[in-house]
């Protein structure tokens, strides 16, 4: 009956309620502003008509498809469509390497046993302890002593290079799967080989989806590697650096708007793969990721 | 005290095992040669002896040619480059009056870099094949007891079945190994080297030699150059308030905000969790640089203020050094926050309701329910996610580099600015100013310094014992 009254009746506990509950959707809704305001910025800029890098007003005057036309067309010094290709090729071999290469590493962390298993795994968490660039300069000159350097065939070596160091999230999500199951698999007779991949990774889609997902941005945001790796021949950059030669001191003025388009353009996309694999990080990070 | 102890401990124990393992090797080795035949015997000198003259041809010759591959190797080259490495290089690049031809012919030098590469990757190379060599010597041995036993040997593919089951490992482990060795490992190694070297802007091959200095850039570093001294120590001290405060306030802050989206009675729980988490799935480069460029003396935030007319002049956001220093931390919070917001909301939904509800009985308001049960139940779970950010943020090599590049620049730091940390002064060392001993330098200092983190944090975390435990 009470609660009842309680429903019908406007008593002080239910106006504090609905108090708290109009501060709290009032208090996320400013936050969703100051959270979106630099993203609704990006794209109102890459819309905008006004050359310049920056305007004294907040949204254009003249709105515009130019600066997405440009990027396409004008290609003379900043091939944007040519940058696109190579990072395409890139990230798709590299993720096809990078997938199986971490997969099948994490499967025997997890499953086999091994002498070297212990030591391995200490070894590549010592490795994880070097600042991950330390060593470019010397990537460099091993790619460059087998004729490789500003190739993109470099780019997807030094990406998929690290896939054993990523272990750890396929390893816990492994380590999860009971061992009965491929237990029973080896009496029937079976080999490993056949218990990996008839019975361990069709049981894996979420993992194997994010590790795909995972591998396949990396080439789209990194610009330190190419950088080293490629110098200065535009052609061969990757999205990442090419975007960001486009802010630098000497271009900003005139290419800032064409930035903004481009940058849309990529962050379309990660953003749309992020969203859908936001789960299966959440899991990776928590559960697996900061075990040994 | 105790804990460095447990560290010293472990450290110990490590290393003890170590030593004794190879003690056993060592040992056997001598033992296996004393007792075998003549093919075991053999078998020291010519590797595969054991194994084609017992029937095992394909596995033996598989061990000579690699034998053969290696001697031919080391005569061809790579005795050169590992007699080279001591020195690495005499001759300098330089010109020479040519008296036939009456002109000055530039001869080429010795190129240190390359012969530290090259020598480097020669160790390498020869510490796989010893080890090759220890397998095949054992494998003879091995296969002398199997056959005294009457044992019939394995054929070749019997092995080499064995390895899709028993040896499985081999297999799968093969290329990822081989790939972290060219692109991980013998990078590192030579780049811990150089941090030994004098390898600067003054000793650049071809052009110059650069030598062996042994500890003279740490020294240098720690305390001997007063510059670089003391622009080690600001940006030490700064990296890690940068690293607490980067981790901390995130992590509090993206509770608090996961806690009020999972709240009771607020609607729309997805939506609102998408709002936040689009922000860390644009790709940094794009996010950071874009706040970089709307937080400019004259970018449009500035500018906006201004005409609101809430500010006369511009706030310089990224130009002056304290400001700085907060505004990288407040906007790496803006990356931050929904991260650990997306992080935290899985597990807060998992601490027992009961909890709260009895803490309700005995009069805990919601603060006093945050501290004496949220937080601690919270920071018990996710230790090890900590660590792990607390590590990732003294490289946090993106948002700095990206938000100010370092800047504003200062003439009391050697090629540094206000707000750069180890990492991104490591990366200026290398890019811009070429001071490759001293960029390799720093970078053992960080490896130092998270490892020493790591030891003391790891093993007195839970999350670490018995990690067989839970399969």
């Amino acid at each position: 009956m009470k609660q009842v009254n309680e429903k019908k009746k406007w008593t002080p506990r239910r106006a504090r309620r609905l108090a708290s509950s109009i501060l709290g959707h009032g208090f996320l809704t400013v936050l969703s502003i100051v959270w979106l305001f630099p993203i609704a910025w990006l794209i109102m800029q890459s819309f905008r008509g006004e050359p310049g890098a920056f305007t004294k007003y907040f949204i254009p005057k003249t709105w515009t498809l130019d600066n997405y036309i440009r990027l396409f067309t004008e290609t003379h010094l900043f091939n944007f469509p040519r940058w696109f290709m190579n990072t395409l090729i890139v990230a798709i071999f590299s993720c096809l390497i990078t997938t199986i290469l971490t997969l099948l590493t994490s499967y025997a962390f997890s499953r086999l046993r091994f002498k070297a298993r212990k030591p391995m795994m200490n070894v590549i968490l010592i490795l994880g302890l070097f600042p991950g660039f330390m060593s470019m300069i010397a990537i460099y000159h091993i790619l460059k002593s087998v004729g490789l350097d500003q190739s993109l065939v470099a780019l997807v070596l030094v990406y998929s290079s690290g896939a054993m160091m990523g272990y750890y999230i396929a390893k816990g999500f492994f380590d999860t799967i009971p061992k009965s199951i491929d237990e029973a698999a080896l009496i029937d007779g079976a080999t490993k080989n056949q218990v990996f991949w008839h019975i361990i990774m069709p049981m894996s889609k979420p993992i194997v989806v994010y590790t795909i997902l995972t591998s396949f941005i990396a080439p789209w945001v990194d610009f330190i590697f190419v950088s080293v790796i490629m110098k200065d021949n535009y052609n061969m950059y990757t999205v990442a650096l090419g975007l960001y030669q486009m802010l630098t001191r000497e271009n900003i003025q005139q290419y800032f708007t064409e930035f903004c388009a481009g940058a849309v353009l990529i962050a379309i996309p990660i953003t749309l793969l992020f969203i859908k694999m936001q789960k299966y990080y959440v899991g990776g990070v928590t559960a697996g990721g900061a075990k040994g | 005290m105790n804990k460095i102890k447990e560290v010293c401990a472990v450290i110990i124990e490590t290393i003890g095992s170590i030593i004794g393992k190879m003690g056993r090797a060592f040992v056997n080795f001598f033992k296996h040669f004393a007792q075998g035949d003549k093919i075991t015997k053999l078998s020291y000198v010519v590797m595969g002896a054991g194994c084609f003259l017992r029937g095992q041809k394909a596995k033996g010759f598989i061990y000579l040619g690699i034998q053969v591959c290696y001697i031919l190797f080391m005569i061809l080259s790579g005795g050169y480059y590992l007699s080279m490495l001591p020195t690495l290089g005499t001759n300098q690049q330089g010109e020479v009056w040519n008296e036939e031809l009456q002109i000055y012919q530039v001869i080429k030098g010795d190129n240190s870099m390359l012969l530290l590469l090259f020598g480097v990757s020669v160790v390498l190379v020869t510490f796989g094949i010893f080890i090759l060599y220890l397998m095949s010597v054992n494998t003879a041995y091995k296969n002398e007891v199997a056959v005294k036993n009457g044992e019939k040997l394995l054929s070749f593919k019997e092995e080499w079945n064995m390895l899709f089951n028993e040896k499985y490992h081999i297999t799968v482990l093969a290329l990822p190994v081989v790939l972290t060795f060219l692109f991980n490992v013998l990078p590192l190694i030579f780049t811990i080297c150089i941090a030994f070297t004098n390898y600067d802007k003054m000793h650049q091959p071809p052009g110059n030699l650069f030598t062996w200095v042994g500890f003279e850039n740490f020294t240098q570093v720690l305390y001997q150059n007063p510059l670089w001294a003391t622009t080690f120590m600001r940006l030490l001290t700064w990296t890690l308030i940068w690293a607490f405060f980067a981790t901390f306030l995130n992590y509090i802050f993206g509770m608090l905000l996961a806690m009020l989206i999972n709240k009771k009675g607020i609607y729309l729980k997805k939506m609102w969790r998408t709002i936040f988490v689009i922000t860390i799935a644009v790709p940094q480069f794009v996010s950071l640089l874009l706040m970089s460029k709307l937080l400019n003396d004259q970018g449009s935030l500035n500018n906006l203020l201004i005409s609101l007319g809430w500010i006369e002049d511009y706030i310089p956001f990224l130009t002056k050094g304290n400001i700085a220093k907060i505004t990288v931390i407040v906007i790496n919070c803006w990356v931050g926050i929904p991260y650990s917001m997306l992080i935290t909301s899985g597990i807060l939904m998992n601490i027992p309701q009961d909890l709260y509800e009895a803490s309700k009985i005995d009069g805990a308001g919601p603060i006093r329910q945050f501290f004496s049960i949220t937080l601690p139940y919270m920071l018990h779970v996710t230790t090890p996610y900590l660590i792990t950010q607390f590590m990732g943020n003294i490289n946090n090599f993106n948002v700095i580099y990206l938000l100010t590049a370092g800047d504003p620049k200062s003439l009391n730091l050697y090629q540094a600015g206000e707000t750069d940390l180890l990492v991104t002064w490591l990366y200026k060392l290398t890019v811009n100013e070429q001071n490759y001993a001293l960029a390799a330098t720093i970078g053992i200092i960080i490896f130092l310094l998270l490892s020493f983190i790591s030891l003391v944090t790891y093993n007195n975390s839970n999350a670490v014992k018995g990690e067989s435990d839970f399969q």
